[in-house]
């Protein structure tokens, strides 16, 4: 059967390229050129998927984007693809696709079943059944899940990558058949800036599938080609193929997606496999065409049974028979140009069922005098086949179409050419706002009104002759390039003479009536793919689902992967009728991106694996990594957590680097906190409103502890503060607050304080911060520079200097987040893995320890020093921590007046105390809940829950910190923590402050 | 009046060729004047009707609806259902929540179609770690199922997922809701509508409010495109638009309003067999009952009432998606929408009394609400009818912003030193 419905010649396939490829796991062959559907045709294969519901045997319907039907698989294991448009995939070499949604095969598949139990599953049948009993709705939806879904997901990671780029243009053309050609070119020729957009493989749009068409008295594809390479030519236009506008945003934003080696055997390894355009257009014109309508009629889904304008477009362009004996069912004069094209080829028209009573047109009066049967006034009230169309009955109609009359005459045929008028595709004028009217003349939604800087052409604009299209395309690129800001240079062309004929005149009927009453036998299909038929909307709205969005919703119509592309009109007529109502106020459901599905991976772009979000790591990275440090993700640093000798689990490393700070000396990387300088005449102002405490008076070379608060008075971020000179300072944030404080400190200036004089910058990553912690820091540190006073008069806690570390220049602050005395030392980033060395190498003679953040926790947990975001959540106020001392009652400060409110004051909220278990070896987990006496079986109140927990080796034994209910007036009680095992682990309360209470070590 | 719907009435309705159903709900046209008019047929505001007229014997309602009923964000949700909230008060109103789920389908002979395949939320460091104990010690203790899985726990529980996550934001831990899960959206919309109506309530579609009419400060009615209907009582539950009718009512709301964004791919084959959310690569992921991948994104960083999406979240999201699960990156989405969320300052609902004496709020549920949906109705039902709070929701006040007691459920604030 080796593509025996090809012709001989013609269309534009390579006959000197033939192809192999599988279906089903058949060999079959076809060439360079075809799509998988044109090449299946052209194999006599008709019978491609199962559709969703009903598994009813379905077939290749359209020849492009709107395809319902053929579905399939493509590829296997990791490389595979689900719910491919056959109708679009590019046949290559060696391709492999299979049917979806059937089994055993799609011949023979068990869910047909479904078909024959079709009476009890209604749209919405599910609303009212699996309810009994309660339990079993688990055990209902697993078997409903199973028999739903499409194609399966790929088994592992994609090996393919794909990327991600911006675009700008003055004007941006969808869509490359005659109207978006002459937009492009009137747009060029003016040199504007232009990307023209086509999702087929190649530009010409409709004029690929049509035969005789002229323009300016030669072949319409010779003025296609001269155009392309024209638009080629041009300085500044890029033509886009295989790229699909799926989406129009806000502000002239469109997403393109282009396919670059789908249609390749052995791509590149430098090719990505889609890509992602982000285009900022200053116009967009739209000239995106029109798709087919179907006609709902009975048993209207077999396979072979096609939309005319695609049995014309695999005629003439892929060179491909759908059938040898055809019958026609129209209600407009256009479709008959399918009949005519295939008489021409020597397919056998078996009947013209037209419901038109008077058949006009050209096309018309070419088949009558062809000599073609003609049924005028008659329809198709039933089909018979099982996996292919055989046979049609054909009866008279009313006058209103509403009915028919006499008998029904049987015809056999193996395909069915259908055509119900045509829909502009204003998908994306509808996505950018743009608004659409029904048209009564043209049976159809047309555009009305534009909400961007958009412009309509052609067929998308419901002009749907050849010289309407050309005319307005050029038009709209000249209109389009000179809203952008351009002018014609060169003289206008002449735009070239064509025929401007149309599918009208046609009768609108939304619903062919059938021998029996509707839903009373077979089925009137208007949503192929959601198997949604008439008598299913006609339920909805019998059951009040009357808005045109619950009967999509209840009915599922034009839910599925097509969007409704080919039934959302004819659902809406249909509803229409059935209201009684004009279909312009049924309305339409809202068109939303994508226009055809587009890739996940396409919207990620390089942006994975590593690449997801930056990992910021310090100047000393290389070093830890080397030195075996484990490593935990802290916003978007990556700190080193402990650095494990050989045999070490984590308290092990942290017990030693711990007792290492406390006995002689430690070190640590703390170049990821964040910097902030602040400038200017009211800096000190500034941080006066910022920060609860007060600033003005703090000298030149000191530090001070600030905390600030949101405007809802809980504490949002704390930190050390160096006054670097009358009108600069330095603050240091918590590493995953940076970029949140000094938002929150640039919206306080840009916003509400615009007479202050401050100036900030992030200088987080300018510096690189080692800090020296313990009773040698001072010595080791005394021993690496020449210039600095180290003496404790001279440089005393919280005090700040300058000077040069290992002949770096350093900025040395005396502050401590240990308790040990401590010095934290900025040097220029560029410089911090040079100076780190020299720390350590310097520092071996005190056995200098580098310690990570859980070291660091558990030694500011030992000295009741609070870690913003683990001691506080957002729900806690200074007062809460026992901080007043920080808190300022004489001026104002953001928060302040939060901090009034009644229930900021209550005694019962959750404060910060320290928490001993009575059993020094226990450690509780943080986060575990706090209660007043433990109950046998939940529910039991909490009143509050641990933050931080740590076996503390300075202390032999374990410390933890909480936020308990009135905490602070019960100190020394004891209340109870009952674990996810089982545990009740009894502990005191405690102050916070387990270790050198009075800051001894801290001042050494 | 509805029929009871059964698997034999659905068997005897074939057999008629389902010509005899009736329908769900009336559309009547409203009366001159009702004790209670519910402003807004979305979930929340259906909810609250029907457990007005079947709780406490309130029938003589009407809701009012501007558009066509779940059109808001009943319908736009990614439809997860939940309740295990960190603080006492919302995990209490989540459960209570909950538990009318759990009955729902039998208590509205209609299937909404719960599906209690449980909630897993992913910790991808220390902090998400520490933060994820003190969740689940809290929905312990307080009676809520909850349990923490690691890593290989969780491998378990979804094999196809990529615990290394690309080796950004590897899965460290997980905290799991066995009865989470999600419900079918439209369907608690419309069985909420259904059995309301049956119990009386009067539901007027297509007729926005233009307007209160308030007399010395009580209201007095509601001013529609039908016309004024009088009440003795409102009760305004309209996502997305809370402020623009408090604005009409003449008082002011801590809300900010902004487009949230979801999307779905193409329908396969089971894959998926719960719902997976990560705060930290910010992604909310399930399979539909038909197929296809149910994603949510995040908000738009901006003030607005389109319910549109920008594109940055798309990628944003769909990024976060593919280093879950790399066998996820070839899919397709299909659809893509927005829905305008109303957000308290502390992320927390509003359900209480307003400024008008008469008049009742319940808005604020930010990108939470669909979960809500019976219970948020119930405790509505309850405060409307008796003129105060219910205990579940006193908490919830709009004078919290005043008094300070702000219930925080932005999470633990993701910062460590």
């Amino acid at each position: 059967m080796s593509q025996r419905y090809r012709l001989p010649d013609g269309g534009r396939i390579d006959r000197t390229a033939p192809l192999n490829f599988r279906f089903n796991g058949t060999a079959l062959r076809g060439y360079v050129g075809d799509t998988l559907a044109s090449a299946l045709l052209s194999n006599g294969i008709h019978l491609v998927g199962r559709s969703f519901k009903y598994h009813r045997p379905r077939g290749i319907f359209s020849a492009g984007a709107e395809e319902p039907n053929a579905l399939v698989q493509l590829g296997t294991g990791a490389r595979s693809d689900p719910n491919m448009h056959a109708t679009q995939v590019e046949l290559i070499e060696g391709l492999k696709a299979r049917s979806q949604n059937c089994w055993p095969s799609v011949d023979f598949d068990i869910s047909a079943i479904n078909d024959r139990l079709s009476r009890f599953m209604p749209s919405g049948f599910y609303y009212k059944t699996f309810m009994w009993p309660a339990a079993f709705w688990m055990r209902y939806e697993y078997i409903i899940r199973h028999a739903a879904g499409l194609g399966t997901a790929p088994t592992g990671r994609d090996p393919d990558y794909n990327d991600k780029t911006f675009a700008h243009c003055d004007v941006l053309v969808v869509g490359a058949g005659p109207a978006g050609l002459a937009a492009a070119l009137s747009a060029a020729r003016t040199g504007a800036r232009v990307i023209l957009v086509e999702q087929d493989a190649e530009v010409g749009g409709a004029l690929l599938g049509l035969a005789g068409e002229k323009i300016g008295g030669k072949p319409a594809l010779d003025w296609v080609a001269a155009a392309r390479a024209e638009l080629v030519e041009s300085a500044d236009v890029r033509i886009l193929t295989r790229t699909t506008a799926y989406g129009y945003f806000d502000h002239n934003f469109v997403g393109l997606l282009e396919r670059l080696t789908d249609h390749i055997v052995d791509p590149p390894a430098h090719l990505p496999r889609h890509r992602l355009w982000k285009v900022r257009a200053k116009q967009v014109v739209l000239a995106t065409g029109a798709i087919e309508r179907p006609l709902v009629f009975r048993d209207n889904d077999r396979p072979g049974i096609m939309l005319a304008g695609a049995c014309q477009t695999y005629l003439n362009r892929y060179a491909v028979k759908a059938g040898q004996k055809a019958v026609l069912f129209a209600n407009n004069d256009g479709a008959y140009a399918t009949a005519n094209d295939l008489a021409a080829a020597g397919v056998k028209i078996a009947a013209i069922v037209d419901t038109r009573p008077n058949p006009e047109g050209p096309h018309s009066e070419r088949a009558e005098s062809a000599g073609l049967p003609v049924l005028a006034g008659h329809a198709i009230v039933g089909t018979t086949g099982d996996k292919r169309v055989r046979q049609v009955r054909i009866a008279r109609l009313n006058d209103d179409g509403s009915a028919i009359t006499g008998e029904a005459q049987e015809v056999d045929c193996d395909l069915l050419a259908v055509s119900g008028g045509w829909n502009p595709a204003v998908h994306l004028l509808s996505q950018a706002r743009g608004k659409i009217r029904f048209d009564e003349e043209r049976g159809t939604f047309v555009p009305m009104q534009t909400e961007q800087a958009t412009h309509v052409a052609g067929a998308c604009n419901g002009s749907f002759g050849l010289a309407s299209c050309l005319t307005e395309g050029f038009a709209t690129g000249e209109t389009a390039a000179k809203a952008a800001g351009l002018s014609s240079k060169s003289r206008r062309k002449k735009t070239p003479a064509a025929s401007n004929e149309t599918f009208l005149p046609a009768r609108w009927t939304w619903l062919v009536p059938s021998e029996t009453p509707l839903g009373r036998g077979g089925k009137h299909f208007v949503d192929l793919q959601s198997d949604v038929t008439a008598a299913d909307l006609k339920l909805a709205i019998r059951e009040g689902y009357r808005s045109i969005e619950h009967v999509k919703r209840y009915t599922t119509t034009g839910m599925g992967t097509d969007q409704g592309k080919t039934g959302n009109v004819n659902a809406i007529g249909i509803i229409a009728d059935t209201l009684d109502r004009p279909i312009a106020e049924v309305g339409v459901t809202t068109f939303r991106p994508p226009y055809t599905p587009v890739t996940f991976g396409a919207f990620a772009g390089r942006d994975v694996d590593d690449l997801l979000d930056p990992i910021r790591k310090t100047p000393m990275h290389g070093w830890h990594e080397r030195a075996g440090a484990l490593f935990e993700d802290v916003g978007q640093w990556r700190r080193p957590w402990y650095y494990p000798r050989a045999g070490e689990d984590l308290h092990k490393a942290v017990a030693r680097e711990v007792a290492a700070v406390r006995t002689s000396l430690g070190v640590v990387d703390a170049s990821t906190l964040g910097k902030i300088d602040i400038r200017g005449k009211d800096a000190a102002t500034f941080l006066n409103r910022i920060y609860t405490n007060a600033w003005s008076k703090l000298e030149i070379g000191k530090c001070r502890y600030g905390l600030m608060l949101g405007e809802n008075g809980m504490v949002m971020d704390d930190g050390v503060t160096a006054r670097l000179g009358e009108y600069q300072f330095l603050m240091t944030t918590t590493t995953g607050n940076a970029a949140a404080v000094l938002q929150h400190m640039e919206e306080f200036l840009q916003t509400e304080w615009t007479d202050l004089d401050v100036q900030l910058t992030s200088v987080t990553e300018q510096f690189a911060t080692i800090s020296l912690a313990g009773p040698n820091a001072r010595r080791l540190l005394s021993e690496m520079t020449h210039d600095i006073e180290l003496s404790p008069n001279a440089l005393p806690h919280m005090a700040f200097t300058e000077g040069t570390v290992a002949s770096v220049p350093a900025r040395v602050f005396r502050i401590s987040f240990t308790g040990e005395m401590s010095y934290e030392i900025n040097v220029p980033a560029s410089y911090g893995m040079a100076v780190w060395q020299a720390v350590l190498t310097a520092g071996e003679r005190y056995d200098i320890t580098p310690y990570g953040t859980e070291a660091m926790h558990v030694l500011r947990a030992e000295k009741g020093y609070i870690i913003v975001g683990q001691e506080t959540d957002g729900s806690v106020t200074p007062v809460d921590l026992g901080m007043d001392w920080v808190v300022s009652k004489k001026k104002d400060f953001v928060g302040r007046r939060s901090l009034a409110r009644p229930d900021m004051l209550k005694p019962d909220r959750k404060q910060l105390v320290g928490l001993l278990t009575d059993d020094p070896q226990v450690v509780l987990p943080e986060g575990a809940q706090l209660v007043e006496r433990a109950l046998p079986n939940p529910p039991m109140p909490m009143i509050g829950y641990v933050t931080s927990s740590y076996g503390s080796p300075n202390l032999g034994r374990s410390i933890a910190l909480a936020l308990v209910k009135g905490g602070l007036a019960r100190k020394g009680e004891t209340i109870f923590a009952p674990l996810a095992d089982g545990r009740v682990v009894p502990c005191t309360m405690t102050d916070p402050v387990f270790l050198d209470p009075e800051g001894e070590r801290l001042r050494g | 009046m509805s029929a009871r719907y059964s698997i034999f009435s659905l068997i005897r309705n074939a057999l008629a060729y389902h010509e005899d159903w009736p329908a769900a709900w009336r559309s009547p046209e409203p009366k001159p004047a009702y004790d209670v008019v519910i402003v807004g047929g979305g979930g929340h505001g259906l909810a609250t009707a029907y457990y007005l007229a079947k709780e406490l014997g309130v029938r003589n309602v009407a809701l009012i609806e501007r558009g066509w009923l779940g059109g808001g964000n009943t319908g736009r949700n990614t439809t997860i259902v939940r309740s295990n909230y960190l603080w006492d008060e919302s995990a209490a109103l989540y459960e209570h929540s909950m538990k009318l789920w759990e009955g729902l389908s039998q208590d509205l002979n209609y299937n909404v179609m719960f599906s209690q395949r449980g909630v897993l939320s992913l910790a991808h460091n220390q902090h998400d770690l520490r933060a994820q104990s003190r969740q689940s010690n809290a929905n312990r203790l307080g009676g809520i199922d909850s349990e923490l899985l690691t890593p290989a726990q969780i491998k378990a529980f979804v094999p196809i997922m990529d615990l290394r996550a690309g080796g950004r934001y590897p899965v460290l831990g997980g905290a799991l809701q066995r009865r989470g899960g999600t419900a079918r959206h439209d369907a608690v919309a419309w069985g909420y509508a259904r059995a309301a109506d049956a119990l009386g309530v009067d539901i007027i579609q297509e007729s926005p409010v233009t307007g209160f009419r308030i007399d010395n400060g009580r209201v007095q009615g509601v001013e529609t495109a039908k016309g004024f209907i009088q009440a003795d009582k409102v009760g305004i539950v309209v996502a997305g638009h809370s402020g623009v009718m408090a604005d009409l009512a003449g008082f002011r709301l801590p809300v900010t309003s902004q487009p949230l964004q979801a999307l779905v791919s193409e329908p396969i084959k089971p894959v998926l067999d719960t719902v997976i959310m990560s705060g930290a690569v910010h992604a909310y992921i399930s399979q539909s009952d038909k197929g296809e991948l149910v994603i949510g994104a995040g908000a738009d960083r901006y003030v607005g009432y389109g319910q549109r999406g920008s594109m940055q979240v798309s990628e944003d999201t769909l990024g976060a998606i593919c280093e879950l699960f790399p066998s996820f990156r070839r899919l397709r989405m299909m659809r893509q929408w927005g829905g305008i969320v109303d957000i308290c300052p502390d992320a927390s609902p509003i359900i209480g009394k307003t400024p008008v004496e008469g008049m009742f709020i319940n808005c604020g549920w930010g990108t939470g609400g669909f979960k809500a949906t019976p219970g948020s109705g119930w405790v509505f039902a309850q405060t409307i009818a008796h003129d105060r709070p219910h205990d579940l929701n006193a908490a919830f006040s709009l004078d919290r912003f005043r008094t300070g007691y702000i219930i925080d459920e932005h999470g633990a604030a993701g910062v460590a030193h």
